[in-house]
Formats: structure tokens, C-alpha cells, sequence
């Protein structure tokens, strides 16, 4: 026993420190993060955002260096609020405020204390900010727009939020990225990718040099620069046209799909979400709840199509086989359904064949041609889900699937729906009931982009690509594939070319005559969509919307446009006029018509506009 | 021919250990005190080149110990004993003080630590005397006198103040109880220190309140003959909390604040400056920062970062943990247990008492250091600084144990020649 005793012990302590060891080094593993935490400080480098062109090489966005002034709470000591809130020009209550924030999201982590400072500020903040401790400056690129229009189209950047920055692992608080536009849609590309420095720390945290020499540290690269497929020049004009007046207008080109300028109407001065004032604009254009100049016409409006959508059902029809180039249809100022509907037509001569039913806008002829449509079937559930494939394939009544962040479906009403309206098959429904369909009232629903879509689609005779904004990467040679893949509409190419006629001829001497081009063969449709508002719980109906769609030239179209001014009244009074000055500007380089640009550039809605809310009787449609 | 033939009869094993844990701890100090900005190697403002050199100057050490006839040690066993009482006392009006402890002899740029050297002088001692043929160590005047030599070293270490070192020689007690003490004294020693370092860790009314629950519940759980029992409980209790407040008593009243001062840096309340358990705590993280195989030589971000302090000395064995890992960790606790197991292993091969005794003393003392040191470093026991033998950085550490290991050696080299 004597003998035994200090061996025992000796090799009990062994084996308790083995296993204390064991859970120290390997069982329990809170430990290796902790020291991962105070040792090494991770340090982030980072790469100037990519330039933005657009398709003529013109640089639109750019970068400038900015300031931040972050904080790391657990390193603050001795801080004087007073003195350091007046350094930064904030209300000390602001300031305490900000730094308790700080506390909350983590206090070992840098927050952002003042975003964005300018270069005067940086340069008058930058010499005191050593008396700080915690405290620092941290350099950081912005975005130094060269242009003040496209903002819709650019989109901006700020400051990633929480949601973000647990979700993704590679944003830090006070890391900018894309929230929206092209800057959100291609944010990967752009954004380039931190490079990140690990420090090796003493306990009194300070920098001793790099963690293993560097092994681990990477460089940051470079954002890769874009160019779009808008032209600014058209742009800027698109927005200067659209002054005073809401809407949306949306030019591609027909070949490629490239989305030439998309504009929405009020716009505001990319410039203005840049640098400390950007919060206050934001809030600014984010409450304007009336105007929404954030919303995005172009893209985000669902309007009810009107007369443009009237190519789509004489194309149906002759593709279904129930009417023919040659067919006349008459028209009794309408178009009688039910017992003793009507739906009421303008003066034009009548009976009219395709063409002109096209060139004239005639209701009856397209109700009627509609009803045949749907009533080819045994059911009108069977026609109009037969009507709705056709649609489809124009890229309707679903996102269209551009490279822009946000969008509509629009609305193209399926046999479901109006089994569930009309409750079938307590109460059956006829093709009459959905009449409206035929002329694009009723349930239909577009978007600008899905307008100048299908125009697109019939500019080139049965197929389009979908619309898109990248026309490349620079340093990258391909594209994504969805916009290089041709998309082939249902209807059979013969069958465009009376159509297109009766578009050509809505210039020549139909409804837009008034709006040639000399010199350019354009092929348009004019529409008036009727529109409701809801003030208070009551339905007022205000002003028609002002639409427009237009292909040129005739053969080989260059440029599709749509056009949608809202409550612009009859289709060529806003939406054809600028849809012709637009035409002209893309094609010539130049205005010919100044007397209708001035009309349309001095032009203004705005009273229009007031009617709903100045609280007093108004009427519309004068 | 003698001197060949000892040669071969070296335990080779405790060498190739000792060698082993003297290297492994220089590789650690060097990744311990190595700064980033040095420009020379054997630069000898820092701390692993002297290491260097006092690892140079013990292999000079042990041909010298080893050279010196092994009869020499048994028979100057008193003297060496009083010249080293004589060392630590002289200390009082010679000494120099250093981080607050009067504990050095300073001899140029050398400072050597007497009480480093009184381990080996008193194990001699001990040995000496407990080997003695009138000595009978169940008889209470011999136990008494065996107490004394142990415990006057320990007594002119305690006010230098160094209460960590005058620790060790409670080990010494393994020893005597191998030697026949009664068991009862083991525990009492066990129990002494422990009420010791708990009163200066924790303070004299916790140690009471420990004390007064655990005689409570023996008490309670003990149904029968209680009220004979309750005197005996009120007694060892009472007796526990007298020595506790002594303790404390003597620590505030009797010590001046430079002592007090020195008491809580080897207790590691001084260097705590960020609160209860900042030194363990840091140890605790830069160990389990190792994992299976750790970071690697110099790699440890918690040893780079200076992250735990007195790293290349008391604690050293941290930056083992994470630069080597358990698998590494492991291999110093195993070459350790193995050292001191060997060594028991060939006390008890010892013919001559004296040297069975010496032997037992040198696996005691070395026990203890690593005991404490260890479990100090992975968070299982209180702070108290004492170095790990072989691997802290210090040269009169270093030599103290290589002497104090090496005369074993010696000795048991001499137990094959006299037979």
C-alpha cells in the first residue's frame, strides 16, 4: 500500500488532466471561437464597384470615395459625447442614441456611426478622429453618377440591413449593395469581391502584423463594369418628354430585345440617393404616395391595354381561322351583345375588312371577331383558355422575364376565372359576357414592357427575345442564355403582315395620321383605356389613360415602343405624339416636328392630375 | 574502470525524458517569447536565448554532478542542507527583490533563486536523516524532527514572500509515509494546504462557511454516538477556522503590503486586471484553441497575442495546448507521468534507504510542480505560480531540478557498483 500510493496518484492525475484536456481542446468547441474573436482581427478591403455604360459607351455611373465614421463600442473609452457629436454635427441625444444602437448589434463589431461624410467633412473630422478611441474612419466607394436621368433603370445603393447580413455571409454592417435597379440585378458582377486582411492582435488590441504572414489574406477585386443596352440620349429624352405628365415609356429593340430606354414618369435625379442627404430624399420620394416616383411605370403599371390590344385578337382570329384579310364587318356605331347591349364605336365608314378595322380602331369588327374566337369551341372555358395560349406566347399575363429586379404579371383572365366570378356552373357564362376582352378593356391587364413586348413581337413577324438590360460584362463575351433563346409566338408568320399593314395604315390615314414622320414608315396602334380611382370608398372614373404602341420602320423595325401616359385622354394626343418624337429621335438623331416637340415638352398634365384630390366636382375626358 | 562501467548503468530512460521535456519546453518558450520584430537569433534580451544559454550551462551541471563520487552527496547531505538554510537566510539582508519577492542573489546580469537549490539540499537532508538507523518514523519525536527539516526551508521561503515555493515542500511528506508516517499526517498535510491557499484565494469567511457545511454534513450523515461526536466536529472545525483566520491574520497584519502585493501575483490576483479568472480564463481559450493537433509551431494567435500571462513561464504549458493540440498536450502530460513513475519505480529498486528515500523526495517535488502547474494552467485548480520542471523559462528553476534529478541518477547509478 505504502508503495502504491504516490504511483496512484501520479497516474490519476495523468488521466484527470487527459480528460480535462480532452474537453477543453476537443469536446468542447466554444472555446476555439472565442480565441478566434480576440486574437485575430478580420479586416475588410474594399474593391471599386463596377462602372456602368450604356450602349454607346457612355459612362453613366462612376465612383467616388467616401467616408464613414464607425465605431467599435467595446474599444470606446473615456469619450467625451458632448464633444464629439458637435465634431460630427449631430444633436448629442442623436448621437447617444446611434452609439447605444451600436451596443445592441454588437459591441466588438464595427457600426456605421455617420454614413457618407463629404470630402470637406472627412478632411475637418479625419484630423481629430485619433482622440477617439474606438472611433474610426473607414473608406469606402460610392457611387458618382454622371448622368441625372435613368434612375429607374440604375437603381441605387445603400447600406446592407440585418436581414441581409444574416441571410448572406459575405455583407458586414455598413456594407453597400444594390436595392435596386441594375445596380440590385447584377450586384454580384458589380460588387466585385472583398479582399480581407487578418490581423494578428496582443491583448491590448494592437496590430502586431499580419495572421501567418498573410496566408490567408486575399486581395479584393475589382467590380466588373456593365453596359446596358439603354441609349442615354433616348433616355433623356424619354424623361424630358414625359415632364409633367405620368407614365411610362419603353423602347427595345425588335432584333434583340434590348431594352433601348425605359422611362417612368415623375423621375428623380439618381444624384439625389448619394452622400448624407440620402436618407432624407429617400424618405422624401418614398412617401410621395400620390405621384410614386418610385414606382416604376415602365414595369410595375398594370394598365387595361385598350385599342393596341386589338392586333393580338385579329391575329388570333386568323390564326384560328374565323376571319379572313377579306371579310367585312359592319358596324351600328358598335357593337350590339346580350339583348340590348352596346358597345359603343366612334364615326368611321363601315363595313371595314382587317386593315382598316385595324387603321379605324372599329369595335364592332374586333367583338366580333373575338366572340368567334371563343365560340369555335364546344364551351367558352375551351375558347378562352385556348385564347389565353395564344396570349401566352406574346409573353402576356406572366413576368416576362427581364433582368430588372422588379415587375408585374399583368392579368390575362383564364376559364377558372370567370368560373370562379360567375359561380359555374350554378350560372353559366358566354363568350358576350367576356366580351370587353376583345378591345382590351374588361379583365385584361398590361404592362408597358409587356406592350412593347408584343409589338415587338409583331414588328418581327411572329418571335421576340425578352426584353433585357446587360448588353455585356466587359471582359465577360457571353450573355445569359434566357435572352439569346428566340421565343416563337403561336401564330403563324403569314398572318402578321395584314396587321402590320393596319398598323402602318393607322399613320397613313387612320387614327396617329396626324403624327407622321416624314421619311420613316411607322406602324402604330393608338388606345384610350378607360380607369377608375377609389377616393374615400367612392369610384370615381377620371380621365382616360393616354396609350400608345409603335414599331419603325415598317420593314426591318428598329426601334418597338409603348407608350402610356396616364390620364392622358385619346391614345394619339400624349402617348402617340411622344411615341412619333421618340420614333424620331432613336432613327434621325434629330427632331424635325420642333412645333409638336414644344407642344409635348411644355405640355402638362398636372392639372389633371389635381382633379381627384382638389375635393371639389370635376370632369373628365375634356 | 569504475567510472565506464557507472556510465553504462545511467537510467537512460529518465535521461531521454528529461532531455525530451527540456526541449520541447524551449521550443515552447522560444514560440512564447518570440517577438515579431526581432532581428537576431541569440539575441539575449530575449527570453528563449538565455534559455538557450541556461540549458548550455546545466549540461556542464550534470557532467559535474555526475563526475562527484555518489558517496559525497550522503555524506555532505547536512552540510549542503545548512549552506542552502544559510543561502535562504542571507537573502533577508543581501537579497534582491524582484517583481516583489526578496528571493534572488544577483551576480552580475545573473540573478540566481536560492530556494530553486533548496529542494535538492533539503531532500538530501531528509533522506540523511530518515535513513539513519536510530531514526523510527512512527515515533512522534523522530516525525517531529523529519517535520523540521522540511519545513525550515519552507519557513524562510514563506516571507521572502514566495508562499509558492514553500508550498512544495509539502510533497515531502510522500516520502515519510513511505517511510512508515502515519496516514492520518498525509491528510492533515493535504488538508493544511489546501485551507492555506483557499483562505488567500478566497478569503477567511467562505473558507469558514466551507468549512462549517462540511463538518455539518459528516455530522448529520453520521447517525450514531452524536453527541460524542459533536465536541470532536466543533473542534477540528473550530480548530480549521482558527488556522484560516491565523492565516489571514498573519497575511494583513503581520506581512508589509509589498508581500501582500507578491502573495497576489503568485495567486493571480494582481495580473487579473480584467476581473476573477482573467489568467485562467485566457489559458482555458488559447488551450482549447489547440483541438486534435493544434496550430502548429509559433502559430498560436493566443500565444502571439501575449493573450496569457507569464506564458513562457508559469504558464508555459498553454502555449502546448495550442500549438500542439491534445495529441500534444497528451504527449507532455504522458512524458511527465512517465518521468515521475520511473522514478518511483527505481527508488524502490534502491538497496540503501538513503537513496530510496532521495529518490521518493525528487518524484514528490516534481509531482507537486507538475500537479499544480498543470492544473493551475487547464483551469482545475487555483492560481498559484510555481514553475513546470524543465519547461518554464528560468535558469535557476532549470538547474535546481536538473540537480536535484541528476544526483538521483547518480545515486542510482551507484546502487549496481556497491552491491
Amino acid at each position: 500500500m505504502r508503495k502504491l500510493l504516490l504511483i496512484s496518484i501520479v497516474l490519476i492525475t495523468g488521466l484527470v488532466f487527459a480528460s480535462r484536456l480532452f474537453y477543453l481542446q476537443i469536446y468542447d468547441t466554444s472555446f476555439q471561437k472565442l480565441s478566434e474573436n480576440n486574437a485575430v482581427k478580420t479586416e475588410f478591403i474594399y474593391p471599386q464597384r463596377g462602372y456602368i455604360f450604356d450602349r454607346n459607351g457612355k459612362l453613366l455611373v462612376a465612383n467616388q470615395p467616401s467616408y464613414d465614421v464607425m465605431v467599435i463600442p467595446r474599444n470606446v473609452k473615456n469619450l467625451d459625447t458632448l464633444e464629439l457629436s458637435e465634431l460630427l454635427k449631430i444633436p448629442k441625444e442623436d448621437f447617444t442614441k446611434i452609439l447605444e444602437k451600436s451596443w445592441v448589434y454588437s459591441p466588438r463589431l464595427p457600426s456605421v456611426v455617420i454614413p457618407q461624410l463629404t470630402k470637406g467633412e472627412y478632411a475637418y473630422i479625419s484630423e481629430k478622429m485619433y482622440k477617439y478611441e474606438g472611433f474610426y474612419i473607414q473608406k469606402r466607394s460610392l457611387r458618382d453618377y454622371q448622368v441625372t436621368n435613368s434612375s429607374n433603370v440604375l437603381g441605387y445603393i445603400a447600406e446592407v440591413n440585418n436581414r441581409t447580413i444574416s441571410e448572406n455571409p459575405y455583407y458586414q454592417m455598413g456594407d453597400l449593395m444594390g436595392k435596386q435597379g441594375v445596380e440590385k440585378q447584377y450586384e454580384d458582377i458589380l460588387r466585385g469581391v472583398k479582399g480581407v486582411k487578418y490581423i494578428q492582435k496582443d491583448r491590448f488590441n494592437r496590430d502586431i502584423g499580419p495572421y501567418k504572414e498573410g496566408i490567408f489574406d486575399t486581395l479584393p477585386q475589382r467590380g466588373k463594369d456593365l453596359t446596358l443596352t439603354i441609349d442615354e440620349t433616348l433616355q433623356k429624352y424619354g424623361e424630358e418628354l414625359m415632364i409633367n405628365k405620368r407614365g411610362g415609356i419603353v423602347a427595345i429593340e425588335p432584333a434583340t430585345g434590348e431594352i433601348l430606354s425605359l422611362v417612368t414618369a415623375p423621375y428623380y435625379d439618381p444624384g439625389l440617393l448619394v452622400g448624407r442627404e440620402r436618407s432624407k430624399n429617400f424618405t422624401k420620394l418614398y412617401y410621395d404616395t400620390i405621384a410614386k416616383p418610385l414606382f416604376d411605370r415602365g414595369l410595375q403599371g398594370e394598365y387595361p391595354p385598350g385599342s393596341p390590344f386589338k392586333a393580338l385578337t385579329a391575329l388570333i382570329g386568323m390564326q384560328e381561322g374565323v376571319i379572313d384579310t377579306k371579310e367585312r364587318i359592319t358596324c351600328h356605331g358598335g357593337y350590339k351583345y346580350g339583348r340590348n347591349k352596346l358597345l359603343g364605336c366612334h364615326h368611321h365608314r363601315t363595313p371595314l375588312a382587317m386593315e382598316a378595322g385595324i387603321a379605324n380602331s372599329c369595335n364592332a369588327y374586333f367583338c366580333t371577331v373575338y366572340k368567334r374566337i371563343i365560340e369555335k369551341y364546344p364551351s367558352p372555358q375551351e375558347g378562352i383558355d385556348n385564347w389565353k395560349k395564344h396570349l401566352s406566347s406574346f409573353g402576356l399575363g406572366n413576368y416576362l422575364g427581364y433582368d430588372l429586379p422588379i415587375g408585374k404579371r399583368g392579368f390575362i383572365p383564364n376559364s377558372d376565372y370567370y368560373n370562379r366570378s360567375y359561380n359555374y356552373p350554378k350560372y353559366k357564362w358566354y363568350a358576350s359576357a367576356t366580351i370587353s376582352n376583345a378591345i382590351g378593356q374588361g379583365e385584361v391587364l398590361l404592362t408597358p414592357i409587356q406592350m412593347v413586348n408584343f409589338t415587338s413581337a409583331i414588328a418581327n413577324r411572329g418571335w421576340y427575345y425578352k426584353p433585357h438590360i446587360l448588353k455585356n460584362i466587359v471582359g465577360v463575351d457571353t450573355i445569359p442564355k434566357i435572352f439569346t433563346e428566340k421565343h416563337t409566338t403561336t401564330i403563324d408568320k403569314e398572318f402578321f403582315e395584314p396587321v402590320v399593314e393596319g398598323m402602318f395604315d393607322v399613320y397613313n390615314n387612320g387614327t396617329a395620321s396626324h403624327i407622321q414622320i416624314p421619311g420613316i414608315e411607322i406602324c402604330g396602334k393608338t388606345g384610350t383605356a378607360e380607369n377608375y380611382i377609389r377616393i374615400d370608398g367612392n369610384r370615381f372614373q377620371l380621365t382616360d389613360h393616354s396609350v400608345f404602341v409603335a414599331f419603325a420602320p415598317k420593314d426591318n423595325p428598329k426601334i418597338a415602343i409603348a407608350v402610356f401616359v396616364e390620364n392622358g385622354y385619346w391614345g394619339s394626343r400624349w402617348a402617340g405624339r411622344i411615341a412619333s418624337l421618340m420614333i424620331e429621335k432613336y432613327i434621325k438623331g434629330e427632331i424635325t416636328r420642333t412645333d409638336l416637340e414644344n407642344f409635348v415638352l411644355n405640355g402638362s398634365l398636372e392639372e389633371e392630375y389635381a382633379k381627384p384630390y382638389s375635393g371639389i366636382p370635376f370632369t373628365i375626358n375634356n | 574502470m569504475a567510472g565506464s562501467r557507472s556510465i553504462i548503468r545511467f537510467d537512460w530512460i529518465t535521461i531521454v525524458i528529461f532531455l525530451a521535456l527540456v526541449f520541447i519546453g524551449w521550443i515552447n518558450i522560444y514560440s512564447a517569447s518570440l517577438e515579431t520584430n526581432t532581428a537576431a537569433f541569440l539575441d539575449f534580451s530575449q527570453a528563449y536565448a538565455r534559455q538557450l544559454l541556461f540549458i548550455g550551462l546545466s549540461v556542464l551541471l550534470i557532467i559535474f554532478i555526475l563526475a562527484i563520487d555518489a558517496k559525497f552527496y550522503e555524506r555532505f547531505s547536512s552540510i549542503i542542507y545548512i549552506v542552502s538554510l544559510v543561502s535562504l537566510l542571507l537573502l533577508f539582508p543581501l537579497g534582491n527583490t524582484i517583481s516583489g519577492a526578496t528571493s534572488w542573489y544577483a551576480f552580475g546580469g545573473f540573478s540566481l533563486q536560492p530556494s530553486e537549490f533548496a529542494k535538492a539540499a533539503t531532500a538530501l537532508a531528509l533522506a540523511k536523516y530518515v535513513s539513519d538507523l536510530q531514526t523510527n518514523m512512527e515515533e512522534f519525536k523522530h516525525q517531529l524532527r523529519a517535520f523540521l527539516i522540511i519545513l525550515l526551508p519552507a519557513i524562510f521561503i514563506v516571507p521572502q514572500p514566495d508562499p509558492g515555493s514553500a508550498l512544495v515542500y509539502i510533497a515531502l511528506i510522500f516520502p515519510l509515509y513511505r517511510e512508515g508516517l502515519h496516514f492520518v499526517y498525509l491528510l492533515l498535510g493535504f488538508f493544511v494546504a489546501a485551507l492555506f491557499v483557499a483562505t488567500l484565494a478566497f478569503g477567511v469567511i467562505w473558507v469558514s462557511l466551507g468549512v462549517l457545511i462540511i463538518a455539518l454534513i459528516f455530522y448529520f450523515k453520521n447517525k450514531k454516538k452524536r453527541s460524542q461526536k459533536i465536541l470532536k466536529y466543533s473542534i477540528i472545525a473550530a480548530a480549521c477556522i482558527g488556522f484560516s483566520f491565523s492565516v489571514n491574520y498573519i497575511f494583513e497584519n503581520v506581512f508589509e503590503q509589498r508581500h501582500r502585493d507578491r502573495f497576489n501575483i503568485v495567486l493571480g490576483k494582481e495580473v487579473d486586471a480584467k476581473g476573477i479568472g482573467y489568467n485562467t480564463n485566457q489559458s482555458e481559450i488559447a488551450i482549447g484553441n489547440g483541438g486534435w493537433f493544434g496550430k502548429g509551431w509559433t502559430q498560436g494567435t493566443q500565444t502571439k497575442g501575449n493573450f496569457v500571462p507569464e506564458q513562457h513561464t508559469d504558464y508555459i504549458f498553454s502555449t502546448v495546448g495550442e500549438e500542439w493540440g491534445f495529441i500534444g498536450s497528451l504527449f507532455v502530460v504522458i512524458l511527465f507521468v512517465a518521468l515521475i513513475i520511473r522514478i518511483i519505480i527505481l527508488s524502490e529498486r534502491q538497496k540503501s534507504q538513503f537513496r530510496r528515500v532521495y529518490g521518493y523526495s525528487v518524484a514528490s517535488i516534481l509531482f507537486i510542480h507538475f500537479f499544480v502547474n498543470i492544473g493551475m494552467v487547464i483551469g482545475l485548480l487555483p492560481t498559484v505560480g510555481i514553475p513546470l520542471p524543465f519547461f518554464s523559462y528560468g535558469g535557476s528553476g532549470l538547474w535546481g531540478f536538473t540537480i536535484l534529478l541528476f544526483i538521483f541518477i547518480k545515486l542510482d547509478a551507484s546502487n549496481y557498483i556497491n552491491s
